[in-house]
């Protein structure tokens, strides 16, 4: 466990670290020409020790400090343990770097480029579900096993029942044993009608029957559910293609929205998630599901940059209720926040 | 991946080649490019560093060796690290004589309940009887999905829809199992947060108070780098004594594996690999190792090949092939098992260097073609299957009409046979290893092309088209296939 050694003798306090500190600041690695910005070396060095664990705000505080290598890394680090990949937060590192090689900077000028260029990249109106403009509005909800559809499901048609919509919930997941039943125990919790069909039936015919109830009862919200599937599984893709051209006999323009529910821990595959189900049933935006761990989504940055899909709903909990609408600002505040519990739970080891 | 994780080395180190030592100069452009390979394996990235740390100390210094070019060497190192650390196995459940408790925890939705299933099924396949435990009491319908399971195994189900403490009930299971004889017990625990403290110090209690033999952590092969802190939760809270890996079968990495490996620092138990319960299997770390870093998982394509072609039939077919007496039956026998539906796709995934391929016929109906060349076969009489050197012209349009395909399909499945038939004779009798040469060179010579090679189908449109609409049309599919190839290639390097 020399990784966690490394993280206790961080936590000791900085006078026990000192004695180590001095004889790298004897002698800088690089040889930097300049002996005069040598204590000013010693000092980033020991910092960088320090406050691996930290926001990268603490990076550069005080007045301001060098841009160098070793602070770049740190900040390379903090962009990948978002989970947004080695390219964007590459393309990141290399802009910071291009803009203050060399420079001592302050805080705010690196933070604000770095949150500017993802605000930038992220920004969308607000605008949650586009609800057709007459008529029912067909939903289908779609991702992989164990993303967290079923709840998203239901907490998104809390959101409409409390909005004093009606809603109708197609039970579609027929093959995981007792989806079903989940779906129909949160849409008694939660006032909502349920369409369900036989375990191991046919999906599209579940969905036709609940946009014709839909349509009949004159509901305003129909939301589809769909079983669990790895993008890599083409015949179970080509059973959502298929779902898609069902509802769509009902009503040409829907479904109206196919939302692709990501798990907010899933790392780089998410971005191959987004590309084959984006293919199949054409998602027209993602609900970033569990991101009340310590998860921060950041795979939802390269998916906006390859497919233009926005987040348009986050998922805080097991509560009905714990659907957010997305915000750019406090997403991106919360991405480079620091509650990161590598640090936390490397001290909990060492307690 | 791997390739360019390979390439991308031999540009590197090119000019090292038979002369001097690895150094830490002249190495870390490779490194550089091996940790970048890791962190897009979703390996999280403090143990990215640790491991790239290992390597380089354990390169450093290393003679380059004449006859081997520099990237092998690195490659071979970083190889045999990871295989170091994600070893060793151990897939013994360690069942004591007497009632054995297996318990299981994990994030929400990374597969615990599914996995109690797979787990009780393979007790099963040992004639070893379990009880699975409803000790989710959180989610909707988590009995429900137990009891489903339990069902379709016929393994027992202990469950109490109005408990509210997961430590009695788990308790009275226990109890339960004692009475009845059962040998193993597994407790499906509630999925929870790793920051969750009530949860997780119910967690603690469960494992105070039952003491289960075996604490497994079930981990979601999907996970990014939040692997390590969950890990590094769970970890604390329990005495964990296995991981197990799940939903491998897609095209996730795996590079969680290596960061919950890394904090727990017990032994990868099973790797799960479908919806199925049946699709457990043990964990290789050899296998592993060359997924993580991009290289396919050539094992696990074996056993997969092994799961469709049972033992005995395998040693008839072998014979066969040696001697050079491979039928059309025979041929038909394995299209039969190959056309089982996401089969192919499996198992092309899961080739080294296929991935290109697999992208080809990802819109191509494989398992139908193949249905196809079996209705073909079906067509034909006992002699022809045994000779396909009798079917000539008449015969052949007697062929086609009886299977309903054109008279050209039938001639192309004789040509496909008969350039099979000497490969496979020269596949006989080789090993794991010759076996593999063999696929390569074929691979590289281009014979295995399966989407050119298994025919194309036409489908039905459900309308007739005119020449020119189907040019069309053809042309509107290459253009569809070219841009999503580049698609593909835009992913960020």
């Amino acid at each position: 466990m020399a990784l966690f050694d490394r993280f206790r003798r961080k936590e000791n306090p900085v006078s026990a670290a000192e004695p180590h500190a001095e004889p790298k600041v004897a002698a800088p690695p690089e040889g930097e020409p300049s002996g005069g910005l040598l204590s000013r070396f010693g000092q980033a060095l020991k910092k960088s020790r320090v406050l691996f664990q930290k926001d990268i705000r603490d990076l550069f505080k005080t007045d301001g400090e060098l841009v160098d290598d070793a602070l770049l890394d740190k900040l390379f680090a903090r962009l990948i343990k978002t989970d947004m990949g080695t390219g964007p937060a590459q393309a990141i590192r290399d802009r910071v770097q291009q803009d203050n090689r060399g420079r001592v900077v302050r805080l705010e000028d690196v933070l604000n480029s770095v949150r500017e260029s993802l605000r930038q990249l992220m920004a969308q109106d607000t605008a949650p579900i586009d609800l057709a403009a007459s008529g029912p509005t067909v939903i289908m909800v779609v991702g992989v096993n164990g993303s967290g559809k079923t709840t998203s499901i239901a907490k998104l048609a809390h959101l409409f029942v409390s909005q004093g919509k009606r809603v109708v919930l197609g039970a579609g997941d027929t093959f995981r044993a007792a989806a079903v039943e989940q779906l129909v125990v949160w849409a008694q919790r939660i006032g909502a009608e349920v369409v369900t069909g036989k375990s191991g039936g046919d999906p599209a015919s579940v969905a036709h029957r609940a946009v014709a109830q839909t349509l009949e009862t004159q509901a305003d919200v129909c939301i589809i559910d769909t079983a669990g599937r790895l993008q890599t599984q083409v015949n179970l893709m080509q059973q959502l293609e298929k779902i898609r051209r069902v509802i769509g006999k009902l009503i040409p323009e829907a479904p109206h929205e196919v939302l692709l529910v990501l798990d907010a821990t899933a790392g780089q595959n998410g971005i191959s998630q987004a590309r084959g189900f984006s293919e199949a049933a054409g998602c027209t935006g993602i609900v970033l599901a569990k991101l009340d761990g310590t998860a921060k989504g950041g795979v939802v940055i390269p998916i906006r940059q390859q497919f233009q899909l926005p987040v348009k709903y986050i998922g805080l909990g097991e509560q009905a209720d714990d659907l957010v609408l997305f915000d750019v600002d406090r997403f991106i505040d919360a991405l480079l926040s620091d509650h990161d519990s590598e640090g936390g739970g490397g001290s909990e080891g060492a307690g | 991946m791997f390739e360019s994780l390979q390439q991308g080395l031999q540009g590197a180190l090119k000019s090292l080649r038979g002369k001097g030592k690895l150094t830490e100069r002249n190495m870390r452009d490779g490194l550089k490019l091996v940790e970048q390979s890791l962190l897009e394996a979703d390996v999280s990235y403090s143990v990215v560093q640790d491991f790239v740390a290992r390597v380089s100390e354990r390169a450093l210094g290393e003679r380059v060796l004449l006859s081997l070019d520099p990237t092998q060497q690195v490659v071979g190192i970083v190889y045999e690290e990871l295989i170091q650390l994600l070893g060793p196995v151990d897939p013994s459940l360690h069942l004591r004589g007497e009632v054995t408790v297996l318990m299981l925890c994990g994030l929400q939705g990374s597969g615990k309940t599914t996995t109690c299933g797979k787990l009780a099924s393979l007790l099963l396949e040992n004639k070893t009887p379990s009880m699975l435990v409803a000790a989710d009491l959180q989610r909707p319908a988590a009995i429900d999905q137990l009891h489903v399971i339990g069902q379709q195994l016929g393994v027992a189900v202990y469950s109490d829809k109005s408990a509210t403490d997961p430590v009695t009930l788990c308790q009275k299971a226990v109890q339960q199992a004692r009475q009845d004889q059962i040998r193993v017990v597994i407790l499906d625990t509630a999925g929870r947060l790793a920051i969750d403290q009530e949860l997780m110090s119910q967690l603690t209690r469960l494992d105070r108070r039952v003491q289960p033999d075996q604490v497994y952590l079930v981990v979601d092969g999907m996970t990014g780098q939040d692997a390590v802190n969950s890990a590094k939760a769970f970890n604390d809270a329990l005495e964990l004594d296995g991981v197990i890996l799940t939903k491998m079968d897609g095209d996730a990495r795996g590079g969680a594996l290596l960061s919950v490996k890394h904090v727990t620092g017990v032994p990868v138990k099973y790797i799960g690999t479908g919806e199925h319960l049946d699709a457990l299997e043990p964990f290789h770390p050899d296998g592993m190792a060359s997924r993580i870093l991009g290289m396919g998982d050539i094992r696990q394509l074996f056993t997969e090949a092994r799961r469709v072609v049972d033992e005995e039939n395998q040693q008839e077919l072998e014979r066969k092939m040696l001697e050079g007496q491979l039928t059309l039956d025979d041929f038909r026998d394995q299209l039969e098992r190959m056309a089982k539906p996401g089969l192919m796709q499996k198992m092309l995934g899961l080739m080294p260097g296929m991935g290109e391929a697999m992208k080809a016929i990802q819109n191509e109906d494989t398992e139908g073609g193949m249905r196809r060349l079996v209705g073909i076969i079906n067509a034909m009489t006992r002699e022809e299957r045994r000779n396909p050197k009798l079917i000539d012209l008449s015969r052949r349009q007697r062929i086609a009409a009886g299977a309903g395909v054109q008279a050209q399909e039938v001639s192309q499945l004789v040509k496909q046979f008969d350039m099979m038939t000497p490969f496979m004779q020269s596949l006989a009798g080789k090993g794991l290893g010759g076996r593999l040469q063999a696929i390569r060179q074929l691979q590289q010579s281009g014979a295995l092309d399966p989407g050119g090679r298994i025919q194309k189908v036409k489908k039905g449109t459900g309308k007739r088209l005119t020449s020119q609409e189907r040019a069309r049309l053809k042309k509107l599919r290459e253009k569809e296939l070219r841009r999503r190839r580049r698609h593909g290639d835009n992913s960020p390097e």
